[in-house]
């Protein structure tokens, strides 16, 4: 396979789909999937075949706005279609030409105008299982570029132009992370993309792997030959079997088209990528647990330094990046480092996705450029909180994050800035809590995540998290009191700079962050024995009542 | 170019200190005669990094660093001994207290348990943390040796003495977090796994968790030193 | 030396060739464990002591190492599963939409607890650490099959279809 023979590909199917009148794309991500966007695509194959109108009827990954869905978009016209369902395919068929059903237009423009698309750039556009439809989209493109016209130097260099930060959490470099795996020793390097998407409230990578396969293989194909790997592996939660499947799929159509395997594009660079299931450990997203996990073992961390990239898998250099990363990796290559960089704020650059959920009119994937303010993300995209409620809070980066008030809505978003604030930006979950949230109960809910998730190798996070448990579920029975309180705070501490990794260190942040910014919540419960927002179970007696 | 240099100098304590490149924090204050607690840490096993009993402190950085695994670098300045340290440790103390049953007056290994003067050692007073008191086994299939899950402080210097030193890799650890417990085999009872009776497990446990049947109620029934000496006539063969 | 031999299959159950075809392709390396305690949980439904037993062996992998990889990871299941299994999905946003209430409700209604199975052996109550349809929450998973938005009222009606079966 060269760039020629790439060329043809998509020329060819770019002249199929010109043989159709229409296209009617239809979302069959989790969310659509989950309400009937299966039958509704057969219904509308079935009436289409009957309609004498020359109609492609394409199966798309998320379009994002899941909460309208099932989801159709009519193309050419660019029309969006919400809430349909098989019975509505005559409908829709009919209007072909006409104009378009009214009761089923979604008006979501100032939903997708704040949004910039990198990473989703093809979401809604290409069949998942489809290579051809991906290489139609300028697709293996930047690889066989990389290849032929960059040294891996280069590539290092571009990605470190770029700006762009580790999506996985950490935000670490992706180019100092390059440029670290490429001069560490050895004839043996792996490539690993982490697709343990195990914070609880994100779903990105899952949309990205199930709807996108092959940018990530591209990505991994591109970080092989910038820092020298002939092997990568695919770690993806087996709580995700569609993504597997499509992973799957999409490695052998890669590997029937020449783009993984020996000699790739002519050169002497081989590639290939191998799936690795994961089985439900959070810790597994940290890399020496993951590392850990490929190599048949318990998830637990190990200290570092040594950090993978001079010492990873089998004790080789290795390269992990999230599946959001690699995602960036190709349009970076084609279009440069510095229109990368142009997007996004001073130290953030770029797009970020997010999985918009929770309280909120709009729930769905959403993807913004860096520094973008929180208010725009919530109120304009995200349409607000429903039902007359009020927003009280904004959960990002998950059970290592923190939770945002009403008064900071106005903060950019990038990762110092929601450091700053307490949070992190974590891999991306976005969780929109009103009154009828109780803060102390989300802290003690993510801190039982924790708990659970503990691989329990270091004693402060083992036994502090399950402490900070007890203590949280103290308060939020009643019967805490304000000396659980002020041990609760000290064990935070501890539990945050002792804990061997991530998990731990980052654990007490839903609890700092909550008592930050809601401490009179914790108060209520403890001093008047009270949960206004009506959550917990108060079991006190009435008249302690001040 | 100083990372090439073969010795480096450090300060540990407002001590001066010459180190080989690659030594860690702990072996070179160890030879200066400066103290570090440690749990998890046996010579002559690998270390885990686990207890962070032995975190400290370096100037310049706000993280903490685990002196069994970390090692020297040149100009560093180690303090081992610092107030906001020893609060981490006696927090740390305590949560290993409350997380089982470890009630040092009916315990085998009172007076000899590594756990109980590490408590002293670092002035834990009281135990502020609800104690957790969970309902565990002791499993004393074995003919010789008693396993006792109360004690355990899942150290894991069982399960790398039989992997490391014995070979024979018996002991491991079940489950995860809070509900972590070290096994044998397949968590069959110890009598009946496949245990060589070398009894090295028991020599390096640091609590009363695993203990000689025999030796119940005599002075001083471990002797985990063994393990350098083995490990230096290894190599020599 | 000794030369390895590995174990014979523990029976003629055509499930065993499975497993074994799966370290087979990894050239019955060690790090193959969890891959193929995968393909014994998809086969069987779970994973009991014989057949880590026969994994450990086969892989040359300590049984205690073996059964603290099976423990380790919450996707293994040491017991069977039941006819049925309702797994109702406890992420962020599922919490926020109240899974706490339907996992009570599924307790009550099934006079089991979490990762119990009923007497009869119908249903399995499971949770889930987030299934990622998190914008359709509260997500339930019914055999599998994932269920967004899900009500009280639903789910019970569920429950009961498959308790009288």
């Amino acid at each position: 396979m060269n760039l020629d023979e790439l060329e043809l590909i998509a020329r060819s199917v770019r002249q199929e789909n010109a043989a159709y009148d229409y296209e009617l794309n239809v979302c069959m991500d989790l969310a659509c999937a989950s309400q009937g966007a299966e039958m509704l695509r057969e219904a509308l194959i079935a009436t289409g075949d009957t309609s004498g109108k020359k109609v492609l009827v394409r199966r798309t990954g998320c379009m994002g706005p899941c909460s309208s869905g099932p989801m159709v978009r009519v193309d050419p016209d660019d029309t969006l279609y919400g809430h349909v369902h098989a019975d509505h395919a005559e409908k829709i068929l009919s209007s072909l030409g006409n104009e378009p059903v009214a009761v089923l237009q979604c008006d979501l423009n100032e939903h997708f105008d704040k949004q910039v698309r990198v990473v989703l750039e093809n979401a809604g556009h290409i069949d998942p299982e489809k290579i051809d439809d991906y290489i139609a989209r300028d697709g293996y493109k930047a690889l066989l570029t990389a290849l032929t016209e960059m040294t891996p130097n280069g590539v290092v260099h571009r990605i470190t132009e770029s700006g762009l930060r580790g999506r996985g959490g950490g935000g670490y470099p992706t180019g100092l992370k390059w440029g670290t795996v490429a001069k560490a020793g050895g004839d043996v390097k792996y490539i690993v993309c982490n697709g343990d998407e195990g914070d609880p409230g994100a779903f990105m990578d899952r949309s990205v792997m199930e709807g996108d396969p092959h940018r990530i293989i591209e990505g991994m194909a591109i970080a092989g030959y910038a820092v020298g790997a002939s092997k990568g592996f695919m770690y993806v939660r087996a709580e995700y079997p569609v993504a597997v499947a499509r992973l799957t799929t999409a490695l052998r159509e890669a590997r029937r088209r020449g783009l993984l395997g020996s000699n790739l594009c002519g050169t002497t660079f081989n590639f290939d990528v191998e799936i690795r299931l994961g089985a439900g450990a959070f810790v597994c997203g940290e890399e020496t647990a993951l590392i850990a996990s490929i190599e048949g073992k318990r998830g637990t961390p190990k200290p570092r330094p040594p950090y993978p990239a001079v010492s990873g898998l089998w004790g080789k250099p290795t390269l992990i990046n999230n599946v959001e990363t690699f995602a960036n990796i190709a349009p970076i290559v084609r279009n440069g480092g510095k229109w990368f960089a142009n997007m996004g704020s001073e130290r953030s650059k770029g797009t970020k996705v997010f999985a918009l959920t929770g309280k909120i009119a709009n729930t769905g994937l959403v993807e913004v450029p860096m520094g973008i303010k929180l208010r725009e993300i919530i109120e304009v995209i995200g349409g607000g909180v429903p039902n007359g409620h009020t927003f009280k809070a904004v959960q990002t980066g998950g059970p290592s994050g923190g939770c945002i008030p009403a008064e900071m809505l106005d903060l950019g978003v990038s990762y110092d800035a929601l450091l700053k604030v307490g949070s992190i930006m974590g891999s991306g979950g976005m969780i929109v809590m009103d009154d009828t949230s109780c803060m102390v109960n989300v802290a003690r809910f993510f801190v039982e995540f924790c708990m659970t998730e503990s691989c329990g190798k270091c004693i402060p996070c083992r036994a502090g998290t399950a402490q900070m448990y007890k203590l949280l579920t103290r308060i939020c029975d009643g019967s805490g009191t304000m000396d659980d309180l002020s041990l609760l705070e000290e064990l935070c501490v501890t539990v945050k700079e002792t804990s061997l990794c991530g998990l731990g260190m980052t654990a007490p942040n839903p609890v700092l962050s909550t008592l930050k910014y809601f401490r009179n919540e914790y108060v209520d419960h403890i001093v008047h024995k009270r949960c206004t927002a009506g959550v917990c179970n108060i079991k006190a007696p009435a008249e302690v009542l001040a | 170019m100083s990372e090439n240099v073969e010795v480096k100098t450090l300060v540990i304590d407002g001590q001066e200190a010459s180190a080989r490149r690659g030594q860690t924090i702990l072996e070179v204050a160890r030879e200066n005669n400066i103290n570090i607690p440690t749990l998890c840490h046996l010579e002559g096993l690998s270390d885990v990094g686990a207890c962070r009993l032995c975190l400290v402190e370096i100037a310049g950085s706000n993280k903490l660093l685990p002196a069994c695994v970390a090692t020297v670098s040149e100009g560093m300045e180690v303090s081992t001994n610092t107030e906001r340290l020893a609060k981490h440790r006696r927090t740390i103390l305590e949560l290993l207290f409350a997380e089982r049953n470890h009630i040092c007056s009916v315990c085998v290994a009172n007076g000899h348990c590594e756990l109980q003067s590490l408590g002293q050692s670092q002035g834990l007073t009281h135990v502020r943390l609800p104690y957790r008191n969970p309902e565990l086994t002791v499993d004393a299939s074995h003919e010789r040796f008693t396993l006792d899950h109360n004690r355990c402080i899942l150290c894991t210097r069982c399960v790398r003495v039989c992997a490391e030193i014995e070979g024979a890799h018996v002991w491991d650890v079940m489950g995860r977090g809070i509900n972590s417990m070290v096994i044998t085999d397949l968590n069959d009872d110890w009598g009946n796994s496949s245990c060589t009776r070398c009894g090295k497990c028991v020599q390096v446990c640091p609590t009363g968790a695993l203990f000689d049947k025999s030796q119940i109620g005599s002075e001083h029934p471990k002797h985990p030193d063994f393990l350098p000496y083995l490990n230096l006539m290894r190599e020599a063969q | 030396m000794t030369t390895f031999t590995p174990p014979p299959l523990p029976s003629d159950d055509k499930r065993w060739k499975i497993v074994n075809g799966t370290m087979r392709k990894n050239g019955f390396a060690r790090h193959a464990l969890i891959e193929t305690l995968h393909t014994v949980q998809s086969s069987f439904g779970y994973l009991d002591d014989d057949s880590i037993r026969f994994v450990a062996r086969s892989l040359r992998v300590p049984l205690s190492q073996a059964y603290g990889v099976a423990t380790f990871y919450h996707y293994f299941s040491l017991k069977p599963p039941g006819e049925h299994t309702m797994t109702i999905c406890t992420g962020t946003a599922c919490y926020i939409k109240g899974a706490d209430k339907l996992l009570a409700e599924s307790e009550m209604k099934l006079g089991v607890a979490l990762g119990q199975t009923t007497a009869d052996g119908k249903v399995s109550l499971m949770t889930a650490r987030c299934v990622g349809a998190c914008s359709r929450a509260p997500v339930v998973l019914c055999d599998g099959k994932v269920s967004g938005e899900m009500s009280r009222e639903q789910l019970i009606e569920q429950l009961e279809r498959w308790t009288v079966e």
